[in-house]
C-alpha cells in the first residue's frame, strides 16, 4: 500500500528530484529523495535506508558461541545491544532461560551502561547542535565543536556521561569494544568490590547531570511548544517490551503495543512468538522492510519504537527521579499520547536518568560480585532474544544445527521498526516547511532534524576516512544536476 | 590517571574488522602491539582501537607527548599517506564518527588540556563490504605502512615524526 506523499500522483508533470545523500550525522548511509513540481510543491518524499541483511548470511555457519561477539560488528554505536540480544537468544539454545541472579544483574548493568552512553551521545552530540542553535543556524557552527565552543559545560557533561557509560561497559564486558562479557547461559566475569566502589564514587554526579539533561530537554520543549509539539508530528501505534508489572524495562519483558489514542491493543506477548505478532512489508523503492502488527495489517499496523514509545507504553518507571519526570511527560500529553518526533529527545533524557539511577541501585547489589555466573539445561535448536536497544526494540532469532553451527539468523533492528514512522515524519516536515519555497541548506536540514529524532542506525560501523561523503544533489526534470554540495569526514 | 602513569604516546586506530579493508586500522594496531612487546617498547605507548573515532577519544589525548591516528582511507593515495594534523573541523561532519582533526578540537573545549602534536597514518583501502577479507592491495599497503610504523616507534619524538611527514609530502607531492 502507499501513504500520502509516498508516491507522486500519476498525473504530476515536470517534477524535479532533490536527493540528500547520505543524511549527515546519521550512521552509515541514508538518502532522502524529494520530487518537486515546477512550483516547488512537494509531490513525493522517500527515505531510503540500506539495511544490513548481509550480516544474517555472514553469521550462518558460525559456531553459536561466537555469535554474541561477532554481532557487535553490526554497529559502532550500540554493539552491546546486539551482544546482549544475541546472548539472550542463545540462552535458549543452551537451555538457560532463567539465568543466575548474578548473571542477569551483570547483563543488566552492562545494558544500562550502554543506554546511558548512547543516549548521552545522541542528545549532547548528535541533536543538541540543532536544538541549541536552531535548525537553520550557520551550518559551520551546527556541530559538536560548535556546541563545545558555545556551551562548554553542556559539551563536557556529554563527554563525561558517555565516558561513564563506557566504563560500565568495559568493566562488565571486559573491554570497551568487542567485549565478551555475555555468553550463552550467563556471563564470564563479575565485578570486584573495588570496581563497584570506583563506579559508585562517580554515579551521584552522573545522576545529577542526567537530571540536568532532562531539565534542558524539557526547557527546550516548553520554550517553543509551537515547534516541538508540532514539528513532523503524526499519530501511530507504539510498541516496546514492558517488564514485570508494567515497569519500563530495557533488558527483558513481554511485548506490548498501544494504539494512537493510548489504548493497549497487545499485551504480555511472548517474544519467542514475535513472528506471529509482526510481519514485514516489502516496497519496491526501498531496501528496508516495513514492519506492521499482523492483526492490523500494513495500513494501520505500523508503529513507533524507541524512547517515545517506551516511556508512554510502560505503566511506571521503577526509579523515583525518572518516574517523576515520566509523570510530567505524560501530563504534557493532556490525556493523550505525545506523538511529536522532537519529544523523542525529552523521553530519551528521562530514560538516561532512569539508566543512571538503575546503575546506582545495581552497584549496591552484592550479586554483582557473585561467583555463580552461568547455568544450562536441556538444549534447544532455536532461540529468540529481544531487548530494548537505545533506538528501540531489537530482535535476534537464531537456529542451530547438531554441530552447533548457526543455520538461520533473522534480525529486526529498531531502525527497521521505525522505517514507516521516519518516512511519515519526513513527509510531514517536507509538506510543512518545503512546499512552495526555494530550497536552502537550512530548510533541508529540517528533514534531517526529523530523522535524527529517531536516531536511525543504518548499515554502519564502517568509517574509513573519506568513506562517508555528504552529498546533496539538485536535479531538474530532465535529470540534469543543477547544484551539488559535498563534504567528507 | 596520574601523569606518571600515562604512556607518552597514544596510538588510536579505528575500523571494523568485518568490513574488508576497513580492518586495516585494527590489523595494524594488533601487529604494532605484538611488535612493541617484542621490542620491549610497550611501556612508552598506549594503543586504543575502536570502530570509529568518537568524542571521548579526545580525553585519551590528554597528557600525551605525541598522538598517532591510524585509519583506512577511501581514495587515499596508495600505499598510504602520513601527515601532521591540527585541530579543526569539517564544515559538515558526522558526530557518529568524528575526524581526527575534530577529536583534537574537542579536547580543549571539554578539559583544560591542549591536544598533543598529532599525526595521521591513512592506509589506502579499496573494498569495504561486510564479510569481505582484506584485499590483496590492502595487505601490501599494510606491510609498507607497518615499516613506517616501526621507524616511528623506534624514535617517538616530535622532530623525527615531523621530518618523516615532511619527507613523505616532499616525496609524493614534489614539495609543493
Amino acid at each position: 500500500m502507499s501513504f500520502e506523499l509516498e508516491t507522486a500522483p500519476a498525473n504530476a508533470t515536470n517534477l524535479r528530484r532533490v536527493a540528500i545523500d547520505p543524511v549527515s550525522r546519521v550512521e552509515g548511509h541514508g538518502k532522502v529523495t524529494l520530487l518537486l513540481d515546477e512550483n516547488d510543491e512537494v509531490q513525493q518524499v522517500r527515505l531510503h535506508i540500506v539495511e544490513f541483511r548481509g550480516f544474517e548470511k555472514f553469521i550462518q555457519g558460525r559456531p553459536y558461541w561466537e555469535v554474541p561477539v561477532m554481532v557487535q560488528r553490526l554497529c559502532g554505536i550500540c554493539p552491546v545491544s546486539h551482544h546482549l540480544a544475541a546472548a539472550k537468544a542463545l540462552d535458549w539454545v543452551v537451555g538457560a532461560q532463567c539465568l543466575t541472579p548474578s548473571a542477569e544483574k551483570l547483563r543488566r548493568l552492562m545494558h544500562y551502561g550502554q543506554m546511558l552512553q548512547s543516549h548521552a551521545l545522541h542528545f549532547f552530540h548528535l541533536s543538541s547542535p540543532d536544538l541549541l542553535f536552531g535548525f537553520e543556524s550557520e551550518v559551520g557552527r551546527r556541530n559538536i565543536v560548535g556546541v563545545a565552543a558555545a556551551y562548554p559545560e553542556v559539551a563536557r557533561q556529554g563527554v563525561l556521561l558517555r565516558k561513564f557509560g563506557q566504563e560500565v561497559i568495559r568493566l562488565t564486558a571486559g573491554k570497551r569494544i568487542h567485549g565478551t562479557g555475555a555468553i550463552p547461559g550467563g556471563v564470564n566475569r563479575a565485578l570486584s568490590l573495588e570496581e563497584r566502589a570506583g563506579l559508585l564514587a562517580e554515579v551521584d554526579q552522573i545522576i545529577a547531570w542526567s537530571r540536568d539533561a532532562v531539565q534542558l530537554a524539557k526547557r527546550l520543549h516548553r520554550a517553543e511548544p509551537g515547534l516541538y509539539d508540532v514539528f513532523g508530528s503524526f499519530r501511530s501505534n507504539l510498541m516496546s517490551i514492558v517488564g514485570a508489572n508494567g515497569a519500563l524495562d530495557f533488558y527483558d519483558g513481554k511485548l506490548r503495543a498501544r494504539d494512537a489514542d493510548g489504548k493497549i491493543i497487545v499485551d504480555g506477548f511472548d517474544v519467542q512468538n514475535y513472528h506471529a505478532l509482526i510481519r514485514e512489508e516489502v516496497k519496491p523503492w526501498s531496501y528496508m522492510k516495513f514492519p506492521f502488527l499482523t492483526s492490523l495489517g500494513p495500513e494501520a499496523g505500523w508503529y513507533k519504537v524507541g524512547p517515545l514509545a517506551r516511556v508512554q507504553n510502560c505503566d511506571f518507571i521503577a526509579t523515583p527521579l525518572a518516574e517523576a519526570e515520566r509523570r510530567e511527560f505524560i501530563e504534557h500529553g493532556q490525556g493523550g499520547l505525545v506523538h511529536a518526533p522532537l519529544a523523542y529527545h525529552w523521553a530519551r533524557m528521562i530514560e538516561m536518568l532512569h539508566a543512571a539511577e538503575t546503575i546506582k541501585d545495581l552497584l549496591h547489589d552484592d550479586d554483582l560480585s557473585g561467583s555463580d555466573l552461568t547455568t544450562s539445561g536441556p538444549r534447544s535448536r532455536e532461540g529468540v532474544g529481544v531487548i530494548e536497544a537505545p533506538r528501540g526494540t531489537l530482535i535476534h532469532h537464531y537456529r542451530v544445527d547438531d554441530d552447533d553451527l548457526v543455520t538461520m539468523c533473522n534480525l529486526i533492528v529498531s531502525t527497521t521498526h521505525n522505517n514507516q514512522p521516519m518516512n511519515e515524519a519526513v513527509r510531514r516536515v517536507a509538506k510543512r516547511y518545503l512546499n512552495g519555497r526555494q530550497l536552502t541548506e537550512g530548510l533541508l536540514n529540517h528533514i534531517e532534524v526529523a530523522i535524527r529524532a529517531f536516531d536511525p542506525c543504518l548499515s554502519c560501523a564502517t568509517h574509513a576516512l573519506g568513506k562517508m561523503p555528504l552529498q546533496l544533489e539538485l536535479q531538474d526534470a530532465a535529470g540534469q544536476v543543477v547544484g551539488r554540495l559535498s563534504s567528507r569526514v | 590517571m596520574p601523569s606518571a602513569l600515562i604512556a607518552p604516546v597514544v596510538v588510536l586506530a579505528c575500523g571494523n574488522p568485518s568490513r574488508g579493508d576497513d580492518a586495516l586500522g585494527p590489523l595494524l594496531l594488533e601487529r604494532l602491539q605484538a611488535w612493541l612487546e617484542a621490542e620491549g617498547l610497550a611501556d612508552g605507548f598506549e594503543l586504543i582501537g575502536d570502530f570509529q573515532l568518537q568524542i571521548e577519544h579526545a580525553l585519551d589525548l590528554a597528557g600525551r607527548r605525541l598522538a598517532l591516528f591510524i585509519d583506512a582511507g577511501h581514495a587515499t593515495q596508495s600505499p598510504f599517506e602520513f601527515r601532521r594534523i591540527a585541530a579543526g573541523q569539517s564544515t559538515r561532519h558526522s558526530t557518529h564518527a568524528l575526524s581526527p582533526e575534530a577529536v583534537l578540537a574537542v579536547l580543549p573545549r571539554v578539559s583544560d588540556a591542549e591536544p598533543p602534536p598529532a599525526f595521521l597514518l591513512c592506509v589506502c583501502g579499496e573494498h569495504f563490504e561486510l564479510g569481505a577479507a582484506l584485499s590483496v592491495a590492502a595487505q601490501s599497503n599494510a606491510a609498507q605502512a607497518f615499516a613506517l610504523l616501526e621507524r616511528l616507534c623506534y624514535a617517538p619524538v616530535l622532530a623525527g615524526w615531523a621530518e618523516a611527514a615532511s619527507a613523505f609530502v616532499d616525496m609524493n607531492h614534489g614539495g609543493d
